[in-house]
C-alpha cells in the first residue's frame, strides 16, 4: 500500500482533490469558449452603443462560428457545472469551505485588503471575502444558464422567459451575468498570479489537509 | 440598435481572407512546437494571436456541426407541438416590419403577382400549382407575434394568411412526412420539421398589419411561424415540397443551426 492510500484512509486529503482540479480547468475552458463566442454573438446586435468587442478578442470570425462555439460550449459548461455543484454539495466541500461566513471577518478582510494587507499564508482557509465571491460567482453561473435557456427557447420555455420580462430584458440579464463573471475573473486571475502557490495548488492539489473533523466546530450548535 | 462593422449574416458575405494565416505560418508553427497551448484552448488563442479563425478548419467544423446536429435533435425533443407563443396587441405592432435578407433592401426583386404561381412537389396528392388569387381566397388566420432574429433583435409583427396545416391538408400532403421544404424566388431555401409546420401558429402569410405584403417582406407569400428564429421564415416562396429527405438549406449550409427553434 502506498503512503497516499494510507493517508486517504485517515481522511487526509489534498486541499483541492483531483475531481475539483479537473472540473476547475474544464470550467476555465468552457468559460473561455462561452465568453469569447458570446462576445461575437453580442457584436451583431450590441446592447450598449459604445461597447463593441474587437474582432481580435472574439471567438469565431463569422456569426455562425460564434453561434456554433456557444452552443457547443454550453454543454461543457452546464454538464461540468452540474457535476461540480453535485460534488460540492455531496462531499460537504461547500459547507466546509464556504460556510459559515462571519460578518466581522468580512469587515476585517475588506479593510485589510484596502490597506493591501493580503493574508494568504494559509491556502486551506478561505477568508470571508473569498467565500462571498465564490458563492456569488456560483449564483451568477446558475443565473447565466437559466437566462441562457430563456434566450435560447423563449417560446418553448415561455413560462421561464416571462419571469424575466421581455426578450430584450433576458439579453440584458445574460449580458450582466457575463460582466459579473468577467469581473470575478479579473480579480481571481490577478490574485492567483499574485499568490502563485494558489495557482500551483489548483494543478498539483496543494497541501494536504485533515479532512476528518470539520474545522471550527461551534459547540453551541 | 446599431449596425456594427463585424461580419454578419445580414450583409453579403465576402470570401474569408486567408493571408493572415499564411503570413503568420512561422508563428503558428513556433507556438505549436513549443507546445505552449494545447487542446481547444489553443484554438481560441490562435485565433486571437493571428486573426485567423480555426473555426473554419475542417476537423473543427466537423465537431461543431456534429454538436449543432445534436442540438437539432434536442430541440426536436423539447418542442411542444401545441404550446402557443406569446401574442401581442395591435398597438405593439411595428410598421413597417424590419427587413432582413442576405442582401440589402434595394436589391429585392419584386414578384409579379399576376404571373406568380406556387408549385407543389413531393409527398402531396394534388400537385396542381396555385395562383396568388387562389391563395388569397383561402380562409385567413391572423397572428401578432414576435420576430426574433438570431442576431438578438426582435419586433412585434401582425401577420395573416392561410394556416399551413390547413393548406397541407387541403392539398393532400403526407402529414407524417418529416420535412416541409420551401424554395424561394431569390434562390433561398429553407425547411422546417413537420411538427413546426403543423403548429397552430404557422401560416403562409400574405398580409402584414391587414395590408397586402409589401415586396421586401415576401410578396406574394411567405412563411411565418412563431416557433423559429427569423431566418427560417422563408419569403417569396415559389414552391413547397413535402419530403422525408433532409437537405441542407441556405443558412444551414453556411453553418447556422438548422432547427433554429425558439
Amino acid at each position: 500500500m502506498t503512503t497516499r492510500a494510507v493517508k486517504s484512509t485517515n481522511h487526509e486529503r489534498r486541499l483541492h482533490p483531483l475531481p475539483v482540479r479537473i472540473m476547475h480547468w474544464i470550467n476555465a475552458l468552457a468559460i473561455f469558449i462561452m465568453v469569447g463566442s458570446g462576445w461575437k454573438i453580442y457584436d451583431d446586435d450590441v446592447i450598449l452603443g459604445w461597447l463593441h468587442f474587437p474582432d481580435s478578442l472574439v471567438i469565431g470570425k463569422w456569426a455562425q462560428y460564434g453561434l456554433q462555439w456557444h452552443f457547443f460550449g454550453m454543454w461543457i459548461f452546464v454538464l461540468n457545472g452540474i457535476a461540480y455543484l453535485t460534488y460540492g454539495i455531496a462531499t460537504g466541500r461547500f459547507r466546509k469551505k464556504l460556510f459559515p461566513i462571519s460578518i466581522r471577518e468580512l469587515l476585517t478582510t475588506v479593510s485589510d485588503a484596502l490597506r493591501f494587507k493580503l493574508g494568504h499564508d494559509d491556502l486551506t482557509h478561505y477568508n470571508a471575502v473569498q467565500k462571498i465571491l465564490y458563492l456569488g460567482v456560483m449564483t451568477v453561473g446558475i443565473l447565466i444558464v437559466i437566462s441562457g435557456l430563456a434566450l435560447w427557447k423563449p417560446v418553448q420555455f415561455s413560462e421561464l422567459a416571462n419571469l424575466f420580462g421581455s426578450f430584450q430584458t433576458i439579453r440584458v440579464v445574460h449580458f450582466l451575468c457575463m460582466a459579473a463573471i468577467v469581473g470575478f475573473l479579473v480579480v481571481h486571475i490577478s490574485l492567483a498570479l499574485l499568490v502563485p502557490q494558489s495557482l500551483v495548488a489548483m494543478v498539483n492539489g496543494g497541501p494536504t489537509v485533515d479532512d476528518g473533523a470539520p474545522p471550527e466546530v461551534n459547540p453551541t450548535h | 440598435m446599431l449596425r456594427t462593422p463585424t461580419p454578419s449574416f445580414f450583409r453579403p458575405r465576402k470570401a474569408v481572407d486567408q493571408r493572415v494565416l499564411t503570413q503568420n505560418r512561422t508563428l503558428v508553427h513556433d507556438i505549436n512546437r513549443r507546445n505552449v497551448l494545447r487542446g481547444a484552448i489553443s484554438l481560441g488563442a490562435l485565433s486571437m494571436l493571428t486573426g485567423c479563425d480555426v473555426s473554419e478548419d475542417n476537423s473543427v467544423q466537423k465537431v461543431l456541426r456534429t454538436v449543432s446536429a445534436w442540438n437539432d435533435r434536442v430541440q426536436e425533443t423539447i418542442f411542444r407541438p401545441n404550446h402557443l407563443a406569446p401574442t401581442y396587441s395591435v398597438a405593439e405592432v411595428v410598421k413597417p416590419p424590419r427587413f432582413n435578407a442576405y442582401y440589402d433592401i434595394e436589391d429585392v426583386k419584386p414578384i409579379d403577382g399576376g404571373t406568380w404561381t406556387l408549385g407543389l412537389a413531393g409527398r402531396i396528392e394534388n400537385k396542381q400549382p396555385w395562383t396568388a388569387q387562389q391563395i388569397y381566397a383561402l380562409p385567413e388566420q391572423e397572428i401578432i407575434i414576435k420576430h426574433i432574429c438570431v442576431e438578438g433583435w426582435d419586433y412585434v409583427g401582425q401577420w395573416s394568411g392561410p394556416n399551413l396545416r390547413d393548406f397541407l391538408q387541403r392539398v393532400g400532403a403526407d402529414l407524417t412526412a418529416k420535412y416541409v421544404y420551401f424554395i424561394c424566388n431569390d434562390d433561398y431555401t429553407e425547411s422546417i420539421d413537420m411538427a413546426t409546420a403543423l403548429h397552430p401558429q404557422t401560416i403562409l402569410a400574405t398580409k402584414y398589419a391587414g395590408d397586402r405584403l409589401a415586396d421586401p417582406f415576401g410578396y406574394p407569400m411567405r412563411l411565418r411561424t412563431s416557433t423559429k428564429l427569423g431566418y427560417k421564415n422563408a419569403k417569396w416562396i415559389r414552391a413547397i415540397e413535402v419530403t422525408n429527405d433532409f437537405r441542407e438549406t441556405f443558412w444551414s449550409k453556411q453553418g447556422f443551426n438548422w432547427f433554429a427553434g425558439i
